[in-house]
């Protein structure tokens, strides 16, 4: 089981999804994979499939209509998975946490495990978030470090 | 028994000679592209957390096919090894490839079977050039059996069968999934089909996709490698060359349609090896 826990590590592939976000955030999701960031180092990889993932990123406020996408790509995403959530409305709804057709923050609709704040977040902050999320992922598995 | 042991050994070194590969492909890939890349040894990491992953079922009839996918590129690599019908290799090679059709359409996932249609077309522009190369290697050497292309004091083929040589090099293109051929399903992070015929395959069953193409990877690049067998490392030399190339190939060219790479594999190909087999069969006179 050691080499399958420090390959959990090694390899989080994320999938990245939209609720409601204005944009900031998922060009700064997508500028950490760019030459100047390059994620893939650690072996994070951009994958555009659930079935794929292990990290969920999360941009955007809920609202009523992709909280059921939200849950949906959440239940596709095979066990042991982590949620972040990218972006003051992904943390709490920001801005728009008052509108008629936002629930909120995306710990409304599953579990989050990384809080990301900013707006928009920047690629050092989310790449510090995942980071984080595996660190927490590590102490769940009771892998050192 | 000596066989079997070769056979073994050669089940077990294989998938570790593909995974170095693909890391060193990724690796390369990224240095390409100005970027500092992941560890040599990324694949292995990718395939361990893979196994660890729970199973999520589709269809129940898909993990049969991926099965018999695996199963039948191992049987291929232990003809590669053993030396023995060429011809043979190549028809298990295509049953391989319909296996992992028939598990793309064994899903009811739209992206699957566009991927699977994709892989099917694929199967079309490569299996005619492999086939001929196996004519145009029974035209050179009056044998399908790879015993006679690598026993010592034989010819090397490359000289005589250069045009099939370049064919083959489409063929690799294909089956190791690069641009401007990377139509079923693609190992970069393009996300037009979702993963191609991959999209419902996920957990361990996509880590035995994965051990399956590393496999893969092994074979065809010996299949480039017989074209020099005498000496053999001469033919390594030329192989490991060739995946260079593909490497370059992928990161300068853009992805084309599917209705181009038949048109062009085609064109291109098949009228090399013919012209190529019939030459040979000029020189020598039909007999």
């Amino acid at each position: 089981m050691g080499i399958i826990n420090t390959s959990r590590i090694k390899s989080p592939w994320i999938m990245h999804f939209d609720n409601s976000s204005c944009n900031g955030c998922d060009i700064e999701v997508l500028a950490c994979l760019t030459p100047l960031y390059d994620v893939e180092r650690f072996g994070i990889v951009n994958m555009g499939n659930p079935k794929h993932a292990d990290v969920l990123v999360v941009t955007g406020p809920v609202n009523r209509r992709t909280a059921r996408v939200l849950k949906n790509l959440y239940a596709q995403v095979p066990d042991p998975k982590m949620v972040i959530a990218v972006g003051t409305c992904a943390c709490s709804g920001g801005v728009f946490h008052n509108c008629y057709n936002i629930l909120g923050g995306v710990d409304k609709v599953i579990p989050v495990d990384v809080y990301v704040p900013g707006c928009a977040a920047k690629p050092e902050a989310i790449i510090d978030g995942v980071v984080l999320a595996l660190q927490k992922l590590s102490k769940a598995l009771g892998v050192a470090k | 028994m000596n066989q079997w042991w070769i056979a073994v050994i050669a089940i077990i070194v294989a998938p570790v000679i593909g995974g170095l590969l693909a890391g060193i492909d990724r690796k390369i890939t990224a240095r390409l592209q100005g970027r500092y890349g992941p560890p040599i040894i990324q694949p292995f990491y990718d395939f361990f957390k893979l196994l660890g992953k729970s199973r999520i079922a589709t269809s129940r009839m898909q993990f049969v096919w991926i099965y018999g996918y695996l199963v039948f590129m191992i049987t291929c690599v232990v003809f590669l090894v053993l030396k023995l019908d060429l011809l043979l290799l190549i028809f298990l090679l295509g049953f391989a490839g319909i296996s992992f059709v028939l598990g793309g359409f064994s899903s009811k996932s739209p992206y699957s079977h566009f991927g699977a249609n994709r892989e099917l077309m694929q199967i079309l522009a490569y299996e005619p050039v492999l086939l001929l190369m196996a004519l145009g290697v029974y035209a050179q050497n009056g044998s399908f059996m790879i015993s006679e292309i690598v026993k010592p004091g034989a010819a090397p083929l490359l000289p005589t069968l250069w045009p099939i040589f370049i064919a083959v090099l489409l063929v690799l293109t294909i089956k190791l999934r690069k641009s401007p051929f990377d139509l079923s399903t693609s190992h970069h992070g393009h996300q037009e089909l979702v993963k191609g015929i991959m999209t419902e395959y996920s957990g361990p069953y996509y880590a035995l996709i994965t051990l399956t193409e590393w496999y893969e990877i092994v074979l065809v690049l010996g299949l480039v490698a017989l074209f020099w067998a005498n000496p053999l490392w001469l033919g390594i030399i030329i192989a490991l060359a060739a995946f260079i190339l593909e490497l370059l190939i992928d990161n300068i060219a853009a992805r084309m349609t599917v209705g181009w790479m038949v048109k062009f594999t085609w064109a291109v190909g098949l009228v090399l090896c013919v012209l190529n087999i019939a030459y040979l069969y000029l020189i020598k006179g039909v007999s």
